[in-house]
């Protein structure tokens, strides 16, 4: 009823393949684009992008990139974080090096670096996977942070080793550093996640992500259909950390303003990611998405029910949230491994048949 | 049902975030009682939080206007902490207190921005001593290089003044926070001729065997320590388990409180770390205390953090921000006051001897004055020793005064560079 | 002889010394992967939950007091009493066994049959539930922990090698008490493994669970079995944790101290956790002693996963593991 199909005909195979193929779901699409890029930045305030939605986009980006990785390749990675503050430290070192370069150029770029270091780290997965795999990550982990808080070339031999990035702008409006607005970091934050969003979901639907999805259901046989597990996983690895760097500048450069390899890119915010790709669904890019926003906008929604709203101390909040993530994942992995994704699933069925139970 | 209620509350706390508008005097606190440093972070709220209920309770509030606290907890991550700090900033904050080095570095750009104090008390960035670059930013009464020289001072009067071919190793936590002093001790120790080795270790830090077999090798005359959380504590166990003389081991004041000394035992006896102010019960102001807000069970937290070193600098703080509060309504001449008009009391603060004892706090801090240039106080500081077999640490000297001239004038070339990176014209705000 | 040599050898010693407290972690996680085949990213929360249990028991703290306190407004903390060791210790043991009979009943129960990644997923989410739960039960501030252990620099070892080499070497007590332990433990373990009929079932099911099944040997009383197990050596590995650096959150991440240890190692095999550990805590000492002159030191946070990256690479099973065909 609510969710109709029936007269919405395909005349060409361009047309039934695209991404959302039920016209109200294309729709509900457009609604939210033109919402998000129309709407939002004049009712935002403050608080809610500071705090709330730049970091949900900017951990949605990190979470379509693990979850190429995870999701579409089958390829267990913890070392996240430290990819993210490859792109962090890259994008600080372009910045500085070329004051003049447009700050979009220079994040793309951080991309870039962050791709070949990936590529570079996912070369074991050549030999290894499953959690074997995921132990080699944790050496790019340890390793890389180690690397930038004690090489001082990486923070320009700033005294303390943090790394603040200076203001830049973008059409004349300053996206980083302190005098930028809510809004401008809200746009341009939500114009690399449309984009990365894009990029992924077309990337995973062509022959890239076939490929990539038969290695994750089985190698050995991808191997004999002709996939070239070398090229799969080692692009898989390219634009996966091309994401995560991404990310990881805009986190560095747009949201933190300053940071440290130690204290903001540990190996948690390796966990969190991947936890946002296991709540949220594996090989889903709306999975992404939803594992995003509640990791960032349940802890914040937690917190104000329990401080706020019951007057209960910080810190018993705090411990809760760690219980209550812990828990969650649990729940998803038993009762829904493919996350929320899977669920929304499911009541998309059940809203096409709706007023019918089948 | 339940979901309905749930929803009902939840919408209802979101309304309640939104700013408030009373006749409050809103002191927030950027807390940390969770996560790997919770163990400091705890003792240093509870102490800020039960000064506050004791004005409250006692005197009715600062003025006549009573105090709002609220706590966010940040588990002394930056990225929470940025969070914390946009969920209070529209809510008049008079003063933040962020205790955390990072956070600190974090919020002075975006403080600058928004007009609000930050009062980073023997933390944060040093070269904020210079209110005419970092107008909102204050750090007395003493900041890192204040530390570290006056460790120098008082390792030179242990020494008829000369530490010439000495050799001293700084046992630093690698975050910006321990790498604050590499810069002056360097400079000292050319100066003095005594020889730095700088060690690092990775936070946590609860594993440093390899570092403390380095310093068994070199074999120094003295150890310093800039320490935090787990480190602390495990680096005095491996001192004593190495037999490093204790009395040769000096910690900042951030590796000086009972958290750090209470778990290695007796064998911790004699370590020596710096004060910026007194501890223990003993002063006038805990029999307030104990009336208006431990015996009616007022205190924050658990109440074992009583008379700490930590809470006693919290307490400290308290005392600060709320005397500079009485300052700001002095000089603008109203009861209400507001961020602007905090920074005002801050800047023109004076804390003298009488002032503390009718406060109930005799010789417990120095008496120093902030100006519109100097926001760093005195940077005096004293040296306490841990006495494992009462459990209490004493104060073994009188207050040392650092090298300042050196200090502001490192300060000034590292404030200087800010300003020029960010194309700003130091000058007085008035 | 050179002072280089001798500085070395004295690296090597606490790298074994070392080695040894990584084993005793890595030995809970090889108990559960040969049992069940999951690896056990809980493990070092367990040890830390061990360890907190342990202290709140013996100074008689009552367990969640902060959520009751913030509930119904009461103001309680204590119980009043001390529990002395040898009581506190068998009653940890009985919380670690209660804690595997939650999770086999909870959480294994319904992951049979999933692969492998699922279930170490589902094991890093178990690490932060108790993570929590530990916390809001016995508070987040540190806590020392004394079992009567001795402490310190071992004068016997002290003055032996001084009197060889005219340099003492320094081994803290401590760890050479953890080596004991770690070969009562072993010991033990191979003890039960080979003579009981519950050890002999264990291994009949990490060869073969469906042939164990079989021949009536209940899978699910195994699981809570290994887990036990795995939760007291988790606790013998708190203690020993605990007494070095104090009970607090970061006790739970000696867990990635272990995992090099495994990788090392071989998943499957007790003797390869131990050899493992000791070649990693030598591994690491010798490396930060010979190289941190020149690259900066506190290279320990990764040089173990670098070695373990390059032991992968050419021996993916490990030392001693069995041959998993798990290569590409």
């Amino acid at each position: 009823m609510l969710y109709r199909e029936a007269g919405d005909f395909k005349t060409s195979y361009v047309a039934d393949s695209q991404t959302f193929p039920i016209r109200f779901d294309r729709y509900g699409y457009y609604f939210l684009l033109g919402f998000a890029f129309l709407v939002m930045p004049l009712v935002i305030n403050d608080y809610w992008a500071n705090a709330i939605v730049v970091p949900f986009l900017i951990y949605t980006i990190a979470a379509l990139g693990l979850n190429i990785l995870i999701g579409y390749c089958g390829q267990l990675s913890l070392g996240t974080g430290a990819f993210m503050a490859v792109g962090a430290y890259g994008c600080y070192k372009l910045m500085t090096a070329f004051p003049e370069l447009n700050i979009i150029i220079v994040i793309v770029f951080a991309g870039f670096i962050t791709a070949s270091v990936g590529v570079l780290f996912g070369l074991p997965s050549l030999r290894i996977k499953g959690f074997y795999l995921a132990v080699a990550t944790l050496a790019a982990q340890f390793f890389l942070i180690w690397l930038f808080t004690r090489t001082a070339w990486f923070y320009n031999y700033s005294p303390t080793g943090m790394i603040s990035a200076p203001t830049r702008e973008v059409f004349g409006f300053p996206v980083t550093g302190p005098r930028a607005s809510a809004v401008s970091m809200y746009m341009i934050c939500l114009c690399f996640l449309v984009v990365c969003a894009w990029l992924a979901r077309n990337l995973t639907r062509g022959s890239l992500g076939r490929q990539w999805m038969a290695i994750r259901d089985m190698d050995i046989a991808a191997e004999i259909i002709g996939v070239n597990p070398l090229m799969a996983k080692l692009t898989a690895f390219a634009v996966s950390s091309f994401f995560i760097g991404i990310a990881g500048a805009l986190l560095f450069a747009v949201y933190l303003g300053a940071a440290e390899a130690g204290e903001a890119f540990g190996i948690d915010k390796s966990f969190l990611v991947l936890f946002m790709v296991i709540i949220g669904g594996l090989g889903s890019i709306f999975g992404a998405f939803a594992g995003a926003f509640f990791l960032i906008v349940g802890p914040v929604l937690l917190k104000l029910l329990l401080v706020n709203g019951l007057g209960w101390p910080t810190d018993l909040a705090a411990h809760l949230e760690i219980m209550i993530i812990g828990a969650l994942i649990l729940v998803f992995l038993i009762l829904e491994p493919h996350g929320i994704a899977a669920l929304w699933r499911t009541i998309k069925e059940k809203l096409r048949l709706w007023p019918f139970p089948y | 049902m339940k979901m309905t209620r749930l929803a009902a509350t939840l919408a209802a706390t979101m309304l309640a975030a939104a700013p408030m508008l009373a006749d409050t005097l809103h002191f927030p606190n950027l807390s940390y009682r969770t996560g790997p440093f919770a163990a400091g972070g705890i003792a240093f709220a509870d102490g800020y939080a039960d000064y506050f209920t004791l004005i409250n309770e006692r005197d009715g509030g600062i003025g006549g206007v009573p105090i709002r606290y609220s706590e966010c907890e940040t588990a002394y991550n930056t990225e929470r902490g940025v969070e914390c700090y946009q969920s209070i900033r529209n809510d008049s904050p008079l003063v933040l207190q962020p205790l955390s080095t990072g956070i600190t570095y974090q919020l002075i750009p975006r403080t600058m921005e928004d007009g609000i104090p930050m009062h980073t008390m023997g933390y944060g960035r040093t070269s904020a001593v210079n209110g005419e670059v970092f107008n909102w930013t204050f750090n007395y009464p003493a900041n890192y290089w204040d530390g570290a020289s006056v460790i120098v001072n008082y390792l030179l009067s242990e020494n008829d003044n000369s530490l010439e071919g000495k050799k001293i190793v700084l046992l630093y936590h690698n975050s910006a926070y321990g790498r604050e002093p590499i810069a002056t001790l360097n400079t000292l120790s050319e100066r003095y001729g005594f020889q730095l080795v700088t060690i690092g270790v990775d936070s946590p830090g609860q594993e440093q065997g390899s570092q403390w077999l380095q310093i068994r090798r070199e074999r120094p005359d003295y150890v310093v320590m800039w320490g935090w959380g787990v480190m602390n504590p495990t680096a005095i166990r491996e001192a004593a388990n190495i037999r490093f003389p204790m009395e040769n081991f000096i910690g900042v004041w951030w590796s000086g409180s009972q958290q750090d000394v209470v778990p290695v035992g007796a064998a911790a006896h004699g370590y020596k770390a710096l004060a910026m102010h007194g501890t223990g019960t003993d002063y006038p102001i805990y029999d307030d205390l104990r009336r208006y807000v431990i015996e009616p069970g007022k205190f924050a937290g658990t109440g074992d953090e009583v008379g700490s070193v930590l809470y006693s600098r919290g307490l400290y703080a308290a005392m600060l921000a709320v005397e500079a509060a009485k300052k700001a309504q002095e000089i603008h001449g109203v009861a209400v006051i507001t961020p602007a008009m905090m920074r005002d009391g801050m800047a023109n603060l004076e804390i003298t001897e009488e002032l503390m004892t009718e406060l109930g706090l005799p010789n417990f801090g120095p008496a120093f004055s902030v100006s519109c240039q100097n926001h760093g106080g005195s940077g005096a500081a004293m040296i306490q020793q841990w006495d494992a077999n009462a459990g209490e640490w004493n104060l073994i000297t009188d207050w040392i005064y650092p090298d300042r001239e050196l200090i502001m004038q490192m300060a000034l070339e590292d404030s200087l560079a800010f300003a020029a990176e960010n194309n700003m014209t130091p000058a007085c705000m008035n | 002889m050179p002072d280089t040599l001798l500085f070395a050898m004295e690296a090597t010693l606490n790298g074994l010394t070392a080695g040894v407290m990584y084993a005793l972690v890595a030995l809970g996680f090889v108990l559960i992967f040969k049992a069940s085949g999951i690896f056990n990213f809980a493990q070092g929360v367990m040890a830390l939950f061990a360890a907190l249990t342990l202290v709140g028991l013996q100074s008689g703290q009552i367990p969640f007091a902060h959520l009751i306190n913030a509930i119904f407004g009461t103001r309680v903390h204590h119980f009043g009493w001390n529990m002395p060791t040898f009581l506190a210790i068998p009653a940890t043991v009985l919380v670690m066994i209660g804690l595997a009979v939650l999770v086999e009943r909870f959480i294994l129960k319904h992951l049979v049959n999933q692969e492998p990644i699922i279930l170490f997923m589902a094991t890093i989410g178990l690490a932060y539930f108790l993570e929590g739960v530990g916390d809001i039960m016995w508070g987040a501030e540190v806590k020392a922990l004394d079992v009567g252990l001795p402490k310190g620099m071992s004068d016997t070892v002290d003055t032996l090698t001084y009197n060889w080499f005219g340099y003492g070497f320094y081994i803290d007590r401590l760890e050479l008490w953890a080596a004991g332990i770690a070969a009562i433990l072993v010991a033990s373990l191979t003890i039960f493994s080979q003579y009981t009929k519950q050890g002999r079932a264990l291994r009949a099911v990490a060869d073969d669970h469906q042939a164990a099944l079989s021949v009536g040997i209940s899978l699910r009383f195994i699981w809570v079995l290994t887990w036990s197990i795995a939760g007291i050596v988790a606790l013998v590995a708190g203690i020993m944790w605990g007494s070095k650096s104090g009970v607090q959150f970061s006790l739970s991440l000696i867990a990635l101290k272990a995992l090099p240890v495994l990788i090392l190692g071989g998943f499957t095999s007790i003797p390869g956790a131990i050899v493992g550990g000791l070649i990693i805590g030598v591994g690491e000492k010798l490396f930060d002693f010979f190289m941190s002159p020149i690259i900066g030191g506190a290279t320990e946070n990764w040089f173990a996963y670098m070695l373990a990256l390059v032991f992968l690479l050419f021996r993916p099973q490990g030392l001693f593991g069995e041959r998993i065909i798990e290569r590409v």
